[in-house]
């Protein structure tokens, strides 16, 4: 009776494993479809000087509903040399950060996963530790490195390798240097996941088969990370683009990527809707690679079955 | 299933080169275990020879010695007159199959196939040429283009077998071929395998715990433990006279009695668990009080319900637990020392019995002095 009771009920209510799988769903829908659906209908309104500083969309006149979309953001988004400008510069700061992170952190990531295994724990640990500080003050913590009188510049000028101080600072290398500091863990951690699970055997095989260990790592370790590589180089991409504290402290004043000017936008123009459009293009500029490594995750999935 | 007698008999195995690989005291240790301690070994050019032993033996290590997976801390390694000691795994003639097969999860079956030709540097009509050939030996030529999880057990193990052979290796190694095959699919690749590789006359070391598996397949065997070699020889060698303890029961099974010499250069032991003294075919070569093991397989002693006309060589007992095995019934026969024996009895010996056996039944056995062997240690 009881248990036929409680079947009853087990019936209806959601399995556990769907309530483990809409907890972050819901988190998701919540804070980010929500506000990303303001942020888009935002988009399509107009500047009004008023709290909030733009019109509604959405207008109930004597009984008649109107809805206002105003296109002209998007082309003035899509159109303006500055935009574009700051939508090709972030792209590019974000490939060429994605570059540098792969190539400091696969050799990395490769020499972790074969070091002796109670070695492994300690060294991803090490590279996980600046973590725990703020992320904001390890930034501002390169000014001190960077800077002309700063750590790295007397170092150098002590041991005369230079003469002047290198300009590191408030230009792009301090931005990418920045980058890549900051983005390197995103890109090692799956990376690493990946390198340590790989069976060995496979190339205890292809050296008993004749390959020199390079052989083995270019026939055998690279073909095999592949989708690694790419899903944690797309983990870098993606917010890399939008970026904003690292160019903001320390790339220089031409270094203008996206997430700099929507910030003018809203805060120093209160143009919500124009800083809307960019937001909502940026987003639709990162659905091709966000596609891609939805597809690359699955595919990965599939072949561990 | 395929049965011994269209087995392709290989050549004699090359008696010119009674050491077409030699292992000279081979020692191995990893920290404070020594996984290989002192092995020395010969093997003939063409021969299938065994690795026996029960896991930790130290034969996996040995094997991958050979293949140069890794490095001997003393002793030589010499393949066709060649020291390879030394040698990285990949100057080595040497090509092993590995007990996970290993294949390239990336790359095609003939891919896989290819993989080592690729890496000598041969031409692209020779590599094809070379890799149907080799997969057209293990009959995989028609999956050459399916990848390594869209084949079966049986079918990833003929792959790695080809992947091994395609090189043409002076010596090829198996690591425990079978291991991750179906009990059931089993012993028809034991025939299978064992004919592609005679048919390819190719010197092979097989490492196995199987027994059977080692007594299907190999020309001669060694049995390992602890790191050392215990007895080399023929599987029947090893099987009716095996040295030692451990090779007559990890060979079958087998009753062991431990026998004192009964007097100076005698032909009796005298054993606590029987009543009479067991009588070996031959004198010993030894002083009264030795004591030494003495082993006597199951199937050779005779069980009867009347008392055995012999004054030694015989137990009497009851029937404590019988078991139909189909070709054979294992019995356990209580001694009145409390010693159980294992007897096997054939279908036919079991019905040429006075009465139908049965538990608690009492019972006469006897053997002959040929059956007894005495083991060194």
């Amino acid at each position: 009776m009881s248990r036929n009771v409680t079947g009853r009920i087990a019936g209806w209510l959601p399995s556990g494993r769907t309530l483990v799988i809409a907890v972050p769903f819901t988190f998701l829908l919540v804070f980010f479809m929500v506000p990303f659906a303001a942020v888009l209908q935002i988009s399509f309104a107009d500047v009004q000087l008023s709290v909030p500083p733009y019109t509604p969309i959405l207008d109930v006149k004597n009984g008649i509903v109107r809805i206002v979309l105003d296109f002209d953001h998007y082309r003035s988004v899509l159109t303006d040399p500055l935009y574009i400008g700051a939508y090709v510069y972030s792209l590019e700061v974000a490939t060429l950060t994605t570059f540098l992170c792969l190539i400091v952190g696969y050799p990395a990531c490769y020499l972790i996963a074969r070091a002796d295994p109670s070695w492994r724990n300690l060294l991803m640990m090490a590279l996980l530790l600046p973590f725990w500080t703020s992320y904001l003050i390890r930034v501002y913590a390169w000014i001190g490195l960077l800077k002309s009188q700063g750590l790295i510049n007397d170092v150098l000028l002590w041991a005369h390798l230079i003469d002047e101080p290198l300009k590191l600072y408030h230009n792009n290398w301090g931005l990418l240097i920045g980058m890549v500091y900051n983005y390197l863990p995103y890109l090692m951690l799956p990376l690493y996941a990946h390198l340590v699970k790989m069976d060995t055997t496979l190339l205890e095989a292809a050296g008993n088969l004749g390959a020199r260990p390079w052989q083995a790592f270019l026939t055998i370790t690279l073909p095999m990370s592949r989708r690694a590589i790419v899903a944690s180089c797309l983990l870098v991409f993606i917010p890399a683009v939008g970026e904003y504290v690292i160019p903001e402290i320390l790339g220089g004043s031409n270094s203008l990527m996206i997430g700099r000017v929507m910030w003018d936008d809203f805060f120093v123009n209160t143009d919500w809707p124009v800083a809307s459009a960019a937001t909502g293009a940026m987003v639709l500029l990162l659905l091709l690679p966000m596609a891609w490594f939805q597809r690359l995750q699955r595919r990965e999935m599939e072949a561990a079955r | 299933m395929t049965n011994e007698a269209t087995r392709p008999q290989r050549p004699p195995a090359g008696k010119s080169q009674p050491d077409f690989v030699q292992i000279v005291d081979v020692v191995k240790t990893f920290g404070d275990a020594t996984a290989v301690d002192g092995v020395s070994l010969s093997i003939r050019k063409g021969e299938l020879f065994a690795l026996l032993g029960s896991s930790g033996c130290g034969k996996s290590t040995l094997l991958r010695l050979m293949a140069g997976l890794d490095t001997p801390d003393s002793g030589r390694i010499i393949v066709d007159g060649q020291d390879v000691t030394r040698l990285p795994t990949y100057q080595r003639p040497v090509n092993m199959m590995f007990q996970s097969y290993a294949l390239f999860p990336h790359m095609t079956v003939e891919g896989n196939a290819a993989y080592g030709l690729k890496r000598e540097g041969l031409g692209k009509a020779e590599i094809r040429e070379r890799v149907a050939a080799a997969l057209d030996l293990v009959q995989m030529g028609k999956y050459a283009l399916r990848k390594p999880h869209q084949l079966s057990g049986g079918q990833q193990q003929r792959v790695a077998l080809a992947r091994s052979l395609v090189k043409r290796p002076k010596l090829l190694l198996l690591d425990e071929p079978m291991s991750a095959l179906d009990k059931k699919i089993r012993q028809e690749t034991q025939f299978e395998l064992g004919n592609i590789l005679y048919s390819v006359g190719v010197t092979c070391i097989l490492v196995t715990h199987d027994q059977e598996e080692a007594m299907t397949m190999a020309d001669r065997l060694a049995v390992m433990n602890e790191g050392r070699i215990m007895q080399v020889g023929t599987p029947d060698e090893v099987y009716e006279s095996p040295t030692c303890r451990f090779a007559a029961e990890f060979i079958g099974s087998t009753n062991l009695f431990r026998g004192v010499l009964a007097g100076d250069e005698s032909r009796l032991f005298r054993c606590a668990d029987l009543d009479v003294p067991l009588q070996v075919q031959n004198p010993m070569n030894a002083r009264a009080g030795l004591e030494l093991q003495l082993s006597l397989r199951p199937e050779r002693i005779t069980m009867s319900y009347r008392p055995a006309q012999q004054e030694t060589n015989h137990a009497a007992g009851s029937i404590e637990q019988f078991a139909y095995m189909g070709s054979y019934t294992l019995f356990y026969i209580r001694l009145a020392s409390g010693r159980l024996m294992a007897v096997d009895l054939s279908r036919s010996a079991v019905r040429a019995l006075e009465r139908s056996p049965d538990y608690g039944h009492q019972v006469y056995l006897s053997w002959g002095a040929d059956q007894l062997v005495v083991l060194d240690k």
